[in-house]
């Protein structure tokens, strides 16, 4: 802060050291000949890159070191791109190191402030402008233009309500009823408990009747997944384990944190993993969370088979699938 | 004159004749610029902007924004015949099918990648340097909001091939709107025109990120270089320069030929990048299925510690009165967020209330000599850094052959404990720097010759720097704690106590330093 005990004072500027171009007319005319080779490699790039284009189908793969197989057509005109482009800035910077003036010049900066006579002009126009225009007098004409103002800005947000329709009951409830076949996904076949041996893991849709195709919304809630352990293995209430079949259980694939497909089965721990954020549930004990950021386990199906030997739904699932929302009641 | 400078002449007479610009021009075109290769991260985040205006737009020739289901019958043949969004078959389509398409599309991810950085690093070189000091306050907040509409526009452009990861990533985003209380299921059904993944979600984005998005970028960045301009660079502290004057080159025509130079050197790098090197190779992962995922599933780098977050949130939800309020969710997707990014944007309000400095700013600070703001600095990092490792946790485990919890376990713990000790260390490690610098400046440089005196001690020759080197180590203020009475003049105590209070003590551990050599301190070395 104070400048009396500064001990070292300010050199000022260092004097300027000419380049060897400035002073040497052979480095110069040297400097002159390296930038115009620049260019031209960059002439030689863009050449490279029509030729691509037109010249070097596109099926046509070689085997390059590092990157493994290469499709040539992609790689060339990408080779010759980043070439034109590149020497014409190597070329400019080049030039400018080189051959342009490189002395620093000092500029004065200024303060953004302005002076004390503009501050208090403005301030006066201001004021006398309002005057003019009453917006201090007129309150009427104030309150009602602010209600204006108000109101017209609701209606961006009226236009954008047919955005989408109100999530109704939508989010509580899932394509599986009672009786519905599990077929498997994709091949939508029906099958029999003997389809899965022990260990083993399945997804599931519920039998889907029609033409048309299943709506991707539709499998983003009903997507389900079938394991089979050996059936003391589980620990779970009476009424949880009246909803396996013969060591066999379904759960929702949907992960009850944020959505994404439960895919990961250990058969080892009999772990289920989530690839997303890592939430792990137990298969013999529910579903129950056992690591991550899942709150809740993954909702059960519960299942049996039908006269023929299929599996099919008891009922539809108990509470609603997938991540959590302001609504769900648990 | 000849008859290139007559027609020189005529034009630019023509155009004087109706804008008066000669004035503007003559003026702008010796204006100074300092050089300093820090200086041109924002540079690489300007032209990587052009360079992701210029190669979107190809793509957008051939990209089709729609959900519709489509059969794929294109060229790429493991997919044939599989049931895909068109915006997934029209992004295979450019990729196997456009000539140049698939060198588009990774010069473009290569493009937002390099945006990002340069936007993250050239932020770190503001905060360090001190260089969002008043004036440029305005320009920090503007960055700030430059750097989280990145975030946003890079998350929406991955999401438009519709492929299996990015669909993933889209439930994500579904899930954090899902969570919000009391609004969450209205605006998740609102943006995507019902139930997740429907059919309204992907041509909404494109949109969004193709002319919302682009055209408050370029309004911001506008705004951005125009305040650069008019208050002039910071440049750093050395000989000959002050808080008054700017030392540098005019534009015209080195710093012309450089800058500009500079957008083909950035342009070709990236050009480059997408020629050898693949990146998002969306037809390995299939079209978005709901029911389906890959493992591994990561989002970009610069998503990854907000995803970090939410994979290492307990798992906390609360249920009242019938409602559900997922803290696993909001506390790190949303709330954590919105206070760092809240805290960065008021920073330069909070080292000022700090310091009590009202005054202007055009010389850079060196990061040692302002322990408190790079400790912090260093700890925002490392706090993001933890985020960012545990984003890639399972790969982190698969690679080293650990298991999955305790990859988390350490993030959840190293969240809380890395960063005070970063703060910690890097106050430290800065406090020596400044004594190392006082050294030098007092007894000069260690030459490694040592030297036998006549009574057998042993001493290394010490050589003084230059002057303009010592200036350069000096050049800095030290300025002292704030002095906040708790009683004023009348010996009454002053309201807002606690306040002052924490000011203050902030304030007494931020003007912590060694101090500089003073004047007396290089008398009495020469006297030995």
């Amino acid at each position: 802060m104070s400048n009396e005990i500064e001990a070292i004072k300010d050199p000022g500027l260092p004097a300027h050291v000419h380049r060897k171009a400035d002073t040497d007319p052979v480095a110069e005319k040297r400097a002159e000949r390296q930038v115009a080779i620049l260019f031209l490699i960059s002439a030689l790039g863009t050449l490279l890159f029509i030729y691509a284009y037109y010249f070097v189908a596109d099926d046509v793969f070689v085997f390059l070191p590092v990157l493994g197989n290469t499709n040539a057509h992609q790689l060339l005109l990408g080779l010759g791109l980043a070439i034109a482009l590149f020497f014409i800035g190597a070329a400019a910077i080049h030039w400018a190191k080189t051959l342009m003036p490189d002395e620093e010049v000092i500029a004065m900066r200024h303060t953004m402030r302005s002076d004390d006579e503009d501050r208090d002009a403005l301030v006066k126009t201001v004021k006398e402008r309002a005057g003019a225009a009453g917006l201090g007098r007129r309150s009427l004409i104030k309150r009602s233009m602010g209600l204006s103002l108000g109101l017209i800005g609701l209606s961006p947000l009226v236009l954008l309500r047919d955005l989408g329709p109100l999530p109704g009951n939508d989010l509580t409830k899932t394509s599986w009823k009672s009786g519905s076949r599990l077929v498997t996904d994709p091949g939508d076949r029906p099958i029999r408990p003997e389809d899965l041996e022990v260990g083993a893991v399945a997804q599931v849709l519920p039998e889907h009747f029609g033409e048309e195709r299943r709506h991707l919304s539709d499998i983003a809630k009903d997507a389900v997944l079938l394991i089979r352990i050996r059936p003391e293995e589980f620990q779970l209430s009476p009424e949880r384990l009246s909803w396996t079949y013969d060591g066999i259980i379904a759960f929702s694939k949907i992960c009850s944190h944020m959505g994404c497909a439960v895919a990961l089965y250990e058969q080892t721990t009999k772990h289920l993993l989530c690839p997303c954020h890592q939430s792990t549930f137990d298969v013999p004990r529910a579903a129950k969370v056992i690591f991550g950021p899942a709150a809740r386990p993954l909702p059960q199906l519960a299942i049996t088979v039908d006269s023929e030997g299929y599996l099919i739904a008891q009922k539809p699932f108990s509470e609603p699938v997938g991540p959590s929302f302001w609504e769900r009641s648990s | 004159m000849t008859a290139r400078e007559r027609v020189a002449g005529t034009v630019a007479n023509y155009v004087d004749e109706r804008t008066g610009a000669a004035k503007w021009m003559k003026k702008n075109l010796t204006k100074v610029f300092p050089d300093h290769w820090s200086f041109l991260l924002g540079e690489i985040a300007l032209y990587s902007f052009v360079i992701l205006l210029l190669s979107g737009t190809f793509l957008t020739f051939w990209f089709d924004p729609s959900q519709r289901e489509v059969l794929y019958d294109g060229a790429y043949e493991p997919l044939q015949g599989l049931h895909m969004s068109a915006a997934y078959a029209s992004t295979l389509h450019i990729s196997f099918e456009v000539r140049g398409g698939l060198l588009m599309r990774q010069i473009h991810h290569w493009a937002a990648l390099i945006f990002m950085a340069a936007i993250v690093v050239h932020l770190m070189r503001v905060y360090f340097t001190g260089a969002f000091r008043k004036p440029r306050e305005f320009n920090w907040i503007i960055g700030v909001g430059l750097l989280t509409l990145g975030i946003v526009e890079g998350f929406l452009g991955y999401s438009l091939p519709d492929d299996l990861l990015s669909g993933t990533g889209i439930r994500i985003a579904e899930a954090i709107i899902q969570a919000l209380p009391v609004v969450g299921s209205y605006l998740a059904f609102f943006a995507f025109g019902g139930a997740f993944p429907g059919e309204a979600f992907i041509p909404r984005i494109f949109t969004v990120h193709v002319l919302l998005l682009p055209g408050i970028f370029l309004a911001l960045i506008t705004v951005h270089l125009m305040l650069v301009w008019y208050q002039k660079h910071t440049q750093w502290p050395g000989p000959g320069r002050t808080e008054k004057n700017v030392v540098g080159y005019p534009l015209m025509p080195a710093y012309m030929a450089k800058a500009g130079g500079f957008f083909f050197i950035v342009f070709g790098v990236t050009a480059f990048l997408g020629a050898v090197a693949s990146i998002n190779p969306i037809w390995l992962y299939g079209p978005y299925n709901p029911g389906q995922i890959s493992a591994g599933s990561q989002p970009d780098w610069y998503m990854g510690w907000l995803d970090g977050l939410v994979r290492m949130s307990p798992p906390l939800e609360s249920y009242i009165f019938g409602y559900t309020i997922s803290w696993n969710i909001l506390i790190p997707g949303l709330i954590v967020p919105g206070i760092l990014f809240t805290g960065m944007a008021l920073y330069p309000f909070i080292e000022s209330w700090i310091t009590g400095d009202k005054r202007e700013h055009h010389l850079l600070d060196r990061p040692r000599n302002v322990p408190n703001r790079t400790a912090l600095g260093v700890m925002s990092l490392t706090f993001m850094l933890v985020a960012l490792i545990n984003g890639g946790n399972d790969i982190i485990a698969t690679t080293f052959h650990l298991a999955i919890n305790q990859v988390m376990w350490f993030s959840r713990i190293a969240i809380f404990v890395l960063p005070p000790l970063a703060f910690v260390v890097t106050k430290r490690i800065c406090l020596s720097l400044q004594r190392a610098d006082r050294e030098l400046v007092l007894h000069g440089r260690e030459t490694g010759r040592l030297l036998m005196l006549p009574h057998g001690e042993f001493v290394e020759v010490h050589e003084p720097i230059s002057p303009e080197l010592a200036w350069k180590l000096t050049a800095h203020e030290q300025a002292p704690a704030l002095a906040l009475e708790d009683v004023d003049s009348r010996g009454v105590r002053r309201a807002g106590g606690l306040k002052n209070k924490l000011r203050k003590r902030i304030s007494q551990a931020n003007a912590e330093s060694i101090a500089k050599p003073t004047a007396n301190d290089l008398k009495e070395i020469e006297h030995h």
